[in-house]
């Protein structure tokens, strides 16, 4: 292979794809004035131009998937709400980014909220809604500060309000601030928050197409979904489909974070490995190596350095034993105790562990026990089938995701480093110094050299 | 037979009396807001998050009274309100500092440094998790993760981000807010008070000049693909092997705890740098095989 080949196949303007991050750079880039000057709000007249099931079907002859972790086909979503029906429907955007490891919608929004407001409004159109909810986790207000301002705009430009752009169309978007609760990300839950009652998942069926919020009609899409759909317009499903695979067309937001030498938002067409997402960003920091990786976040089974080049879109990752999830990738080196990793992971299921179910509810609590013990260097051999056992108890067994999501680390980390559970427990304790996994570890090295 | 004597803090007999109603002048002024908020929802009842965080922003948390008044205007039990207001952690319980620190200790911000950071402000403002200092300023909480994991370790004031923190810039953070000196945060407003935090989240905008746009777009960490893809390449950094020795700088930030007690206060009896450690001490993690 020739020198220039391989530059080609690893040069990053020509894996990556910026769209929804494509002006972040520009002065006030989350203004409606930047946005225009971006081409914004012209997909929504394309959109406005077409009968409502056409854009639907056109959403969903592009193949865009959902973004928020399930992949379920956004276009589809749409076309589930009964039409006729006399009831109101309702679209609600899912802006409670709280799993760990993911935090792609919260930058987006905070640089580029008018790609969102845009998105709901074409959305709105489709599904016949004339109210929209955004509900964004309440601890982000820089984010809260910019969706407010973002949203004066569009109803003072005539996006949002009554007749929109003339098409008929009256909308109105409501920006609601969550109060702390991940559980609230489950599209259920988070239906029953936006209610005003604790954020507890409901059984499906019905599902929210049929009776989701006041009991209506509603979609519930994640942020960077209904945000990628203005671009698709605007550019064209055969555009969309140019990028990523068959089955998942398009681009995305990925985001590097842990111990990386460039961590930040990378957006490409899905299937890029994180092979190439290290290789361009200077890999590693400086003198490790990587040890475990999540492809999607905590609820996605961990992968090891055998998985650097699973092709990052939903149909590989789910065939290497993962899921793609949120896009969440948290590279740990060697300098990390995958003991403590799982072991905070569990802490943080049990804590947002909503207590409705019982498999979750209280496995997730015992899950901890075992593996704080094990952390400690008191736990027993026998131990370790005991959580596998209690994990395989809580996935598949409980109201909702969070479960299974609970159990991932557990399976995933017991099947790649059962070894280093087991030094935990022989040799009493744990075997790593936390000091050398911090950012700071190594700076005294670096001022040396 | 062993007859344990009853514990103070279970009272029997009469019911707790109902809350006292805020002063007329304050309710007629909640009212207004909280009809504000009410109009944004086809249903009333969809009010009540946001109406929490407006009853904290009057008192700096939820009170009886402020649960009372939320049930009043919504026309719910106050059974149904505390119902709500203790499942979200978000709703304070207890009177709280003026700034609230939340270090995040999920597991990737952790690693990379969170749990240093935590311990170190505990012993700093000499208080625990959810504790307030004495002159009434902080509140330090370790919090999940926040959705800026590639700004790891993130601190969070009054739910602002504060990127990139190590030990020692965050305790000047929590020096510069307990002397009063103007903090402003890595991405975010100025901070204000929890109080009026707490109004913004209740969906009143930040009406102070400048707030939006302070700290400007995107953070460095958010551009970091753009700017490849556009062949803005970042200074390649240079790999070093990391050295053979492992010893620590003394001008370097002071060294993490050996042991990492887990912010949920998981007892750990052993660490690598104890003698008594039955592992023996810790002499390699593969560090000295360079890259």
């Amino acid at each position: 292979m020739t020198v220039a080949t391989e530059m080609n196949q690893t040069s990053p303007d020509k894996l990556l794809a910026p769209v929804l991050s494509a002006f972040w750079d520009q002065p006030e880039s989350w203004t409606l004035e930047t946005y225009r000057r971006h081409d914004g709000y012209e997909g929504l007249r394309k959109a406005l131009a077409m009968s409502p099931d056409d854009l639907i079907a056109y959403v969903k002859d592009a193949g865009l998937r959902g973004r928020g972790g399930a992949g379920f086909p956004t276009g589809m979503k749409w076309q589930f709400i009964p039409q006729g029906d006399g009831k109101p429907h309702y679209l609600v955007v899912n802006a409670d980014e709280s799993e760990p490891g993911t935090c792609k919608d919260i930058p987006l929004l905070f640089a580029n909220p008018h790609s969102l407001i845009e998105g709901i409004v074409i959305a709105c159109y489709a599904i016949r809604s004339s109210h929209a909810f955004i509900y964004l986790r309440g601890e982000v207000v820089p984010v809260l500060r910019r969706l407010h301002e973002a949203v004066r705009e569009a109803y003072e430009a005539g996006y949002l309000g009554k007749d929109v752009l003339g098409s008929g169309l009256d909308l109105d978007l409501t920006v609601h601030a969550g109060a702390g609760a991940y559980i609230c990300g489950e599209e259920t839950a988070l239906l029953d928050s936006l209610e005003g009652r604790r954020g507890q998942p409901r059984l499906r069926p019905p599902f929210p197409a049929v009776a989701g919020l006041y009991a209506c009609p509603t979609v519930v899409n994640n942020v960077e979904s209904i945000a990628s759909v203005p671009a698709i317009l605007q550019q064209g499903k055969e555009w969309f489909r140019s990028m990523g695979s068959e089955k998942s067309p398009g681009f995305t937001l990925y985001s590097l974070s842990g111990h990386v030498a460039g961590p930040g938002q990378y957006e490409a067409p899905l299937g890029i490995t994180l092979r190439q997402l290290l290789d361009m960003s200077g890999g590693m920091r400086p003198g490790h190596r990587l040890k475990f990786w999540t492809p999607g976040g905590s609820s996605t089974p961990m992968f090891t350095d055998e998985h650097l080049d699973v092709p990052l879109d939903y149909e590989g990752v789910g065939a290497a034993g993962s899921m793609l999830g949120t896009k969440a990738l948290q590279c740990f080196d060697e300098t990390t105790c995958v003991v403590r990793a799982v072991t905070r992971w569990t802490e943080f299921y049990a804590h947002e562990s909503c207590g409705k179910c019982t498999p979750c509810r209280e496995g997730t609590y015992w899950l901890v026990q075992l593996l704080r013990d094990i952390e400690a260097g008191q736990g027993k051999m026998s131990d370790l089938d005991k959580l596998n056992d209690i994990a395989d108890n809580i996935n598949g067994k409980s109201f909702c995701a969070l479960g299974d999501g609970a159990a991932s680390p557990i399976f995933s980390s017991l099947k790649y480093f059962r070894d280093e559970y087991e030094q935990h427990i022989t040799g009493k304790g744990c075997p790593f110094d936390p000091a050398k996994s911090t950012l700071w570890a190594d700076q005294h090295l670096e001022a040396k050299a | 037979m062993t007859a344990t004597p009853p514990s103070p803090s279970v009272a029997l007999g009469m019911p707790q009396l109902p809350a006292p109603a805020y002063p007329a002048e304050t309710h007629a002024r909640l009212k207004a807001d909280a009809e504000a908020i009410i109009a944004r929802y086809p249903d009333s009842r969809s009010a009540l998050l946001p109406m929490l965080h407006l009853v904290q922003s009057e008192e700096g948390y939820v009170t009886r009274t402020g649960m009372a008044f939320c049930a009043e205007l919504l026309g719910l039990t106050t059974a149904e309100v505390t119902a709500v207001a203790t499942f979200y952690t978000m709703y304070r319980r207890k009177p709280s500092g003026d700034y609230q620190v939340g270090v995040c200790t999920n597991t990737l911000c952790a690693v990379m440094g969170g749990d240093a950071i935590f311990d170190e402000l505990k012993e700093h403002l000499g208080v625990g998790n959810d504790e307030t200092t004495e002159d009434g300023k902080i509140t330090l909480e370790h919090i999940e993760c926040n959705a800026a994991c590639d700004y790891a370790p993130v601190v969070m004031v009054n739910w602002e981000f504060f990127d990139n923190q190590t030990p020692d810039s965050a305790k000047r953070l929590v020096d510069d807010l307990r002397e009063g000196r103007t903090v402003e945060p890595t991405r975010g407003a100025p901070l204000c008070t929890y109080k009026e935090t707490a109004r913004i989240l209740a969906g009143f905008p930040d009406e102070r000049p400048g707030a939006v746009e302070a700290t400007g777009g995107a953070g460095p960490a958010s551009l970091i693909g753009l700017k490849l893809a556009k062949g803005e390449l970042p200074q390649q950094r240079v790999v070093h092997p990391r050295g053979q020795d492992g010893a620590p700088d003394a001008t370097g930030p002071a060294p993490s705890p050996a042991e990492h007690l887990s912010s949920h206060d998981a007892p750990q009896q052993t660490a690598p740098s104890d003698p008594e450690n039955p592992a023996g001490p810790v002499t390699g993690d593969g560090s000295e095989e360079g890259k």
